[in-house]
């Protein structure tokens, strides 16, 4: 039972992750129907650069939690920025291609940063340097670290900023907009270009939020590190129904529980034959489940092919 | 083309690997060798993508699975020796079954799912070639599979250089003679399947499948068709590939390696047989060319900037995205795509 708690605190500290990484592929899709291949890319970015940032800026002597936070406000900074020249260069110019085109600028795109990520900062897995001073409390068997608590404190306020901004706000309504229907939202002034861009720079925002969890979370920082982690958080995306806020919060938490209790159990139920070495087959599992069993997800809404 | 440039053609293609070997050494040969592999490779995807229109990002998967049953039943892994007779159709079969159990989950996904889908597969067949070594060692794991016998037809011992006609036919020269055959085949295949009333469907689903499902095309049977095919050449290449190479393990079946054969297709030109294949031999020999890239940095610059491998990467992210900004239709398209794709389109 302890190992099943333990198991579970893990699940949803990884799973608030994948939520916020999601959110970004969620918001994308709902607007554009364009799954966003890059977006993983974008969070590795977020990662590194806070890494860096951090590193540098406690070279200077700054002390440890202003350095955490001007990190994480340069990354978001600088992800952003990437959101908007993504969509502007890879996206904007194939609105009314086929559907292949901008799926195919967007593997490209996400070619592209990993190598210059590489070039900038190398091919070796660069570590987080030490500054969260992690403390942990124990029930039982069972351990929180701060750094969980703060993971999941800081996604669930971010969650909940992003929904007040989609429901309360003029520019979520507008945004909500475009997503029924783009060209009556146009035809009643909402600047459609405009709101895309926005989508795409909320979206990076939360990606770069979400790269530095997961890099402090895992204690590293690696060029590659955002190919699998976009496809966990499409996977949650998918399985919460794409195109819906809640929906990605939800998979992304359910599916990092799934992931931890997979990897914890796998071992026990096959009787040592699978490993916790499989744990990454388990996203795609959940996907291809999801997609034949039950394509809209948890709780998306059936939508109809335009004919 | 008329008969005297087909005939030319074909001498220069026949006379490729024995002028390459005199005047570039037998390394520029295998080079050519695996370019033809490659070939094969493009053209098994481009029944899958350019022809039905499923983006398939995962194609390694088969080229993977052919390789490995090949390595696995003429190897002395489990002191199988299997001719290549009976392991290349087998592994054909095998990658087309993989092909339809790929296909028939994925058959209702629209493009970008489907893409995450075949994505999603392509890693875990990875995943398993990685960790199958325990219990028990079917795989052998990270370290892959070597000692795979070479390439043999009965008597023909193609790894063997032969004295023939006052020449001597090294290893890798026949090779290419077979590989060549194959390729041949593949494309005579191809041309026959795209004109055939199975390729129209194909071409009709691509285009508009609601539209083709009320003309009365049973589109699920003919995409699980396109997979199974796609995947079938793919096989047939991964175990040329593992009788060539002698040596194979999950390092060379990574998802970079389907997004270079998408590439191939994409940038050659969707859906056109010569396109194709323009565009697998350019991409299957820039690498090479690359090369040259590092010492010409430490000639201008004084040191290595970008190496190789992250060049060849960046270089093709970029051309994917410029290509299809640029030339969607790729470098040497067919006409029907050319025209579908200049022209003003009607946005759904």
């Amino acid at each position: 039972m302890d190992i099943f708690l333990q198991q579970l605190v893990n699940g949803l500290t990884l799973g608030s992750i994948y939520a916020l990484v999601a959110l970004g592929y969620t918001m994308v899709y709902g607007i554009l129907e364009l799954i966003n291949f890059a977006h993983g890319e974008v969070v590795m970015v977020g990662a590194l650069v806070a890494i860096s940032t951090i590193n540098g800026l406690l070279g200077l002597g700054w002390p440890a939690p202003l350095a955490v936070v001007a990190a994480v406000l340069l990354s978001m900074l600088v992800c952003m920025s990437l959101g908007f020249i993504i969509e502007r260069v890879a996206y904007r110019p194939l609105r009314n291609a086929p559907r292949l085109a901008p799926l195919i600028t967007a593997i490209g795109i996400s070619m592209a940063l990993q190598q210059v990520a590489s070039l900038i900062w190398g091919r070796s897995y660069i570590s987080f340097p030490s500054v969260v001073n992690v403390q942990s409390w124990a029930w039982g068997e069972v351990i929180v670290t701060s750094l969980q608590f703060s993971i999941v404190v800081i996604s669930l306020l971010i969650m909940a900023g992003l929904m007040g901004l989609v429901q309360k706000t003029s520019l979520g309504r507008a945004m909500r907009a475009t997503a029924q229907n783009p060209a009556a939202a146009q035809l009643m002034g909402v600047n459609i270009h405009r709101i895309i861009a926005l989508t795409f720079i909320i979206g990076s925002a939360l990606a770069a939020v979400a790269g530095v969890m997961v890099a402090a979370y895992y204690g590293v920082g690696h060029y590659t590190m955002g190919f699998m982690l976009g496809l966990k958080a499409f996977t949650a995306a998918v399985l919460g129904g794409i195109g819906n806020l809640p929906g990605a919060m939800v998979g992304g938490l359910v599916l990092g529980i799934v992931e931890s209790l997979g990897a914890g159990y796998i071992g026990d139920i096959t009787g040592g034959v699978l490993g916790s070495n499989y744990k990454d087959v388990f996203a795609f599992l959940v996907l291809i489940a999801v997609l034949i069993f039950h394509p809209t997800g948890l709780m998306g809404s059936r939508s109809r092919e335009k004919v | 083309m008329t008969r005297v440039q087909k005939i030319l053609f074909a001498m220069v293609l026949l006379t490729l690997p024995l002028v390459t070997d005199l005047a570039l050494g037998h390394g520029w040969v295998r080079i050519l060798d695996f370019a033809l592999l490659y070939i094969m490779l493009a053209l098994g995807l481009n029944i899958v993508v350019g022809y039905a229109g499923l983006l398939d990002l995962g194609y390694v998967a088969f080229f993977a699975v052919g390789a490995y049953c090949n390595a696995l039943l003429s190897s002395p892994h489990f002191n199988l020796h299997w001719p290549l007779w009976a392991t290349l159709p087998l592994g054909a079969l095998v990658a087309a079954a993989f092909g339809v159990v790929l296909g028939a989950p994925t058959l209702k996904l629209r493009g970008d799912y489907l893409a995450i889908v075949t994505l999603g597969f392509g890693e875990i067949i990875r995943i398993f070639l990685n960790n199958l070594n325990r219990p028990i060692n079917i795989t052998n794991g990270p370290q892959g599979i070597d000692l795979i016998d070479p390439l043999r037809l009965g008597p023909l011992q193609l790894d063997q250089s032969w004295h023939f006609l006052g020449l001597e036919w090294v290893g890798v020269v026949n090779s290419y003679y077979l590989f060549l055959l194959a390729v041949v085949l593949v494309v005579i295949f191809s041309h026959r399947l795209e004109n055939s009333r199975i390729g129209r469907a194909w071409s009709a689903i691509r285009e508009d499948e609601i539209a083709a499902r009320s003309m009365g095309i049973n589109t699920r049977n003919l995409k699980l068709l396109a997979f199974a095919m796609g995947a079938t050449l793919g096989g047939v290449s991964g175990g040329l590939f593992a009788a060539f190479q002698g040596f194979v393990s999950p390092e060379s079946f990574t998802l970079m390696e389907s997004v270079m054969i998408l590439c191939m297709v994409v940038l050659g030109g969707m859906g056109h047989i010569a396109g194709v294949i323009i565009g697998a031999v350019i991409l299957s020999i820039l690498p090479e060319a690359l090369r040259a890239a590092g010492p010409l940095q430490e000639q201008l610059l004084g040191h290595v900037v970008v190496d190789a491998a992250s060049l060849r990467l960046l270089l093709f992210g970029v051309a994917l995205i410029l290509m299809m900004l640029l030339r969607p239709e790729g470098i040497y398209p067919a006409s029907s795509r050319r025209r579908e794709l200049h022209s003003t389109r009607v946005s759904s």
